[in-house]
């Protein structure tokens, strides 16, 4: 029965053909309609290919303007934070240092999201000038620069004779000793000079006013808090001249290879969400078990860090700094594949809610006596396990648009 | 004996119609000889077919079995087994913090990082290892040393047969110390240029490295000091080198050189720490170090000043008062939990894929190689053995070593015996990712030393037991030269 059935259809699809040979103007004008609608699909993908590579060129621009944006933010309060510093080291009283710790913090928040402009080389952490690790070095040596408990004599403050004066030279210079950071300059030394060692189960360091007015060496203190708040800046105003418009800088070349920019680009937030943000700050800080192993642990301020940094990978994913909005990584993903980019949106909305959720201070999650059970550490798992989820499809987003990044 | 007489001979002693017989013999002896030509033109063919199977087992990518990570950007060799699970990869980023980031003098409110010396020659693995690769040696004087160090005995043999540190200075000088701490001094590097000439008459240099010693901060060194520069070598792909079943290193070794190839193979029999007992040794310069674990815990104590439960006292040798009477960071500094992390981590750190496989110029380059007989100590191929961890298990890898010692010549002798490594023998470095060092380092400086500038000259160096490898090489053409170059640079 169904070798009839083939056998009719073949003999119908055989005189079809006839007739269509016989009817060769017919034949001609189906071909001329095949061809016109080759022609308009040969010009459709072009229009389209313009449309990415114009949409890439945006991306970029509109990055490095959000860039630009995000170091000056942070350079505007870094300078309200030195100002802060500088009335408490006029007038050292428990409410001035409480109001240039609220400044620190302030700060603190503005800096975190630039940190998703890391981890390709660029002007914050390229080998050969980043001022990444004078800046934002973990973790501090603290008594290299000062006194820490059980041992009251520690630190270059405490040593007069060897280090007779302390300027911005000197900490340069001891920074540079080696070969490698000493870790002596950057937000953490700040944060270690302002709130002291977290000797406290549960609140953060609690520095007495008296280290910058009574107690030993305390002239010394105060000129050290003053040179590396001014070196902050210093290193922070580099960042903005390094990404400002119209200029002969880094942007200027970042700007000039699309492709090159985008998969930078990408690296840095693919490399922050997993290798930095989900493992070293807290996969690790999880596991080890030690209480005081977080990033801000003077301040106790690492569930805000957190959030920071997760903030910064939505801001690029978007294209949305603040005061600079427009096309971001997502768009370019929608045009291949408009539902990654939605999950991925979505994702990333997720993390930062999720990361927020985190009961602060973050080190109470990481005493060695609290159960994994407890609702701390297990909010911390259940981000890391998001940023490792957001991380996989940032990869994919950058397979859809034609890059491979690596990320560790 | 002429064919005649041959003939004549048989002829003879036969006696019956010699002329056939004479006739006969002589078809018989010329087919023989046409069979024989035929085959020796099918053993030629066969030789032939052989060695291009030889050259194809060398053109394969994933040098690391399934661990191979296919990355040639500075994170070339920073990646973690491909095949490693999620929980296993926690583990593995544990690690890489403790191995990336800075020790900090004790006592600090980060308590699981403190105890940074009280000597030292770095604040981290990864300070040396930069990015899990090789160091260089100091450029100039003004050049701070950064991955290379001086281990120093004198002659005799501690209680467990390795060297006997210097009295004043102990078994490695540490160039910095913590705040309040005298370092025990520096050294010095000069360099000597030698020339010397291929066979096409291309001339060449290489430079020869003098070594001083200066600021030292406890009096002399011992008069019979022996001393070892020993440059930081890549860390990854070692926990598949650890997972090679012993067996299969000793089947190797040849140390009266019986099969007289020239070649002896010697297996260094080592102490391990862990195990309180001798075993053989594959890691380090000298093969002097049985594991991972022995390795990094080592590493731990000599080069940054951190202790472990293997090495659980400070390294302050007698007369280093401040070094003896600094804080330290606890007891072990290191606890085993987060050494073993850091062990994981090296152990899991992926061998880089093979690039170029199919260029004609690799190809041939693999097959000179070959011919150079530079595989008889840098063996290619092994196979893992079972491991602790699954992702080491049974993998067919490529790291080009036997782990084992050989005589390397004088030019190379360092003149320091480490438990049975003479002074002129080494362990063979592994080859594999040895094309990416300049990508992840930014440069080519090869050898125990780092004195070769790039891979002609780490071959030139080659004397003892490598000496007939490096004439081989010397004796290619120049484009022979650049094809085993290419070979090299491609894995």
């Amino acid at each position: 029965m169904r070798h009839i059935v083939v056998l009719s259809i073949a003999l119908v699809v055989s005189l079809l053909i006839i007739v269509g040979c016989a009817n060769e103007p017919e034949v001609r004008e189906v071909e001329k309609i095949v061809e016109v609608e080759r022609i308009i699909e040969v010009e459709v993908e072009k229009v389209v290919e313009v449309d990415v590579d114009a949409l890439k060129s945006d991306i970029v621009a509109n990055y490095a303007d959000g860039v630009h944006a995000s170091y000056s933010r942070s350079l505007a309060s870094a300078r309200a934070m030195d100002m802060a510093i500088d009335a408490f080291l006029a007038d050292p009283t428990p409410a001035t240092l409480e109001a240039a710790k609220r400044a620190w913090l302030i700060a603190r928040d503005d800096y975190g999201p630039t940190e998703a402009f890391r981890f390709y080389s660029g002007p914050i952490d390229n080998e050969e000038d980043g001022p990444e690790g004078l800046l934002n070095a973990w973790p501090m040596d603290e008594s290299y620069i000062d006194y820490v408990e059980g041992d009251a004599g520690a630190g270059i403050i405490n040593m007069p004779d060897e280090y007779p004066t302390i300027d911005a030279d000197l900490l340069v210079s001891l920074n540079e000793e080696g070969g490698e950071e000493n870790v002596s300059t950057g937000w953490h030394a700040i944060e270690f000079l302002l709130w002291g060692q977290d000797l406290n189960n549960i609140g953060p360091g609690a520095r007495p006013v008296e280290d910058y007015t009574a107690n030993e060496n305390a002239d010394r203190r105060s000129q050290y808090l003053e040179v590396v708040s001014d070196l902050l800046l210093v290193h922070l105003q580099d960042m903005v001249d390094a990404w400002a418009p119209g200029s002969v800088n880094y942007r200027a070349e970042f700007v000039m290879n699309n492709d090159t920019a985008i998969t930078n680009i990408i690296t840095g937030i693919g490399e922050l969400s997993r290798g930095e943000l989900a493992g070293e700050r807290m996969t690790v800080a999880y596991e080890a078990r030690s209480q005081e192993d977080e990033h801000s642990c003077f301040a106790d301020n690492t569930v805000a860090d957190i959030v920071g940094n997760a903030i910064g990978i939505r801001m690029v994913l978007e294209g949305d700094y603040g005061t600079v909005t427009g096309p971001g990584i997502l768009d370019l993903v929608a045009a291949e594949d408009s539902a990654l980019a939605e999950r991925l949106s979505a994702e990333v909305a997720m993390s930062i809610a999720e990361a927020k959720q985190i009961p602060a201070p973050f080190d109470q999650h990481l005493r060695e006596d609290v159960p994994d059970s407890s609702p701390g550490r297990s909010q911390v798992l259940r981000v890391i396990e998001l940023l490792e989820n957001q991380t996989d499809t940032i990869v994919s987003a950058a397979t859809a648009v034609g890059i491979t990044i690596s990320v560790s | 004996m002429t064919f005649k007489s041959l003939c004549g001979g048989i002829a003879g002693t036969v006696r019956r119609h010699p002329l056939r017989y004479c006739l006969g013999l002589s078809a018989l002896a010329i087919v023989a000889v046409g069979i024989a030509a035929v085959i020796d033109i099918r053993h030629r063919a066969e030789a032939e077919a052989r060695l291009a199977d030889e050259i194809n087992s060398l053109l394969v990518e994933a040098l690391g079995g399934e661990t191979t990570a296919f990355t040639t950007n500075r994170n070339a060799f920073s990646l973690s087994a491909r095949n490693l699970t999620n929980l296993e990869r926690r583990r593995f980023e544990v690690g890489d913090s403790f191995f990336n980031q800075n020790w900090v003098t004790a006592p600090a409110s980060t308590d699981a990082r403190d105890g940074l010396g009280p000597t030292f020659n770095a604040q981290s693995c990864s300070s040396c290892h930069t990015l899990d690769g090789r160091a260089e040696p100091p450029k100039d004087i003004d050049d701070p040393e950064r991955g290379l160090l001086f281990r120093l005995s004198i002659p005799g043999t501690d209680a467990a047969g390795g060297p006997l540190g210097d009295p004043n200075y102990g078994g490695q000088l540490q160039d910095r110390a913590i705040l309040k701490v005298p370092a025990e001094g520096r050294f010095v590097t000069s360099w000597a240029e030698i020339s010397g000439s291929y066979d096409d008459g291309e001339r060449y240099t290489l430079l020869q490295p003098e070594y001083s010693f200066d600021e030292l901060a406890f009096g002399d060194l011992h008069p019979e000091l022996m001393a070892s520069p020993r440059i930081a070598p890549a860390v990854f792909g070692v926990g598949l080198l650890e997972a090679i079943p012993e067996a299969d290193i000793l089947a190797r070794a040849d140390p009266d050189d019986e099969d007289g190839d020239g070649i002896s193979g010697r297996a260094n029999m080592v102490w391990d720490v862990r195990r309180q007992q001798t075993g053989l040794g594959r890691f380090g310069w000298k093969a002097s170090v049985p594991t991972v674990e022995q390795q990094v815990a080592g590493a731990f104590l000599g080069d940054i000043g951190i202790t472990s439960s293997l090495f659980p006292d400070e390294n302050c040798p007698a007369g280093q008062d401040e070094c003896a009477a600094a804080l330290n960071g606890g007891k072990p500094e290191i606890p085993d939990f987060r050494l073993d992390r850091v062990t994981f981590y090296n152990r899991t750190l992926a061998a880089p894929a093979m690039r170029d496989v199919d260029d004609p110029q690799v190809r041939q380059g693999a097959g000179l190689f070959l011919k150079a007989g530079c595989n008889a100590c840098h063996t290619p191929k092994h196979t893992t053995g079972e491991s602790d961890i699954a992702a080491l298990s049974g993998q067919v890898i490529f790291p080009y070593t036997d782990l084992l010692l050989h005589d390397m010549g004088d030019g190379l002798a360092d003149g320091r015996p480490d438990f049975l490594a003479n002074g002129r023998e080494w362990r063979t470095p592994p080859l594999w990712g040895i094309g990416l060092v300049d990508n992840v380092n930014r440069h080519t400086r090869f050898l125990h030393d780092g004195r070769a500038r790039n891979l002609a000259e780490a071959i030139l160096w080659h004397g003892g037991e490598g000496a007939e490898a490096k004439e081989a090489f010397r004796n290619y053409s120049r484009a022979e030269r650049e094809a085993l170059l290419r070979f090299l640079d491609s894995l």
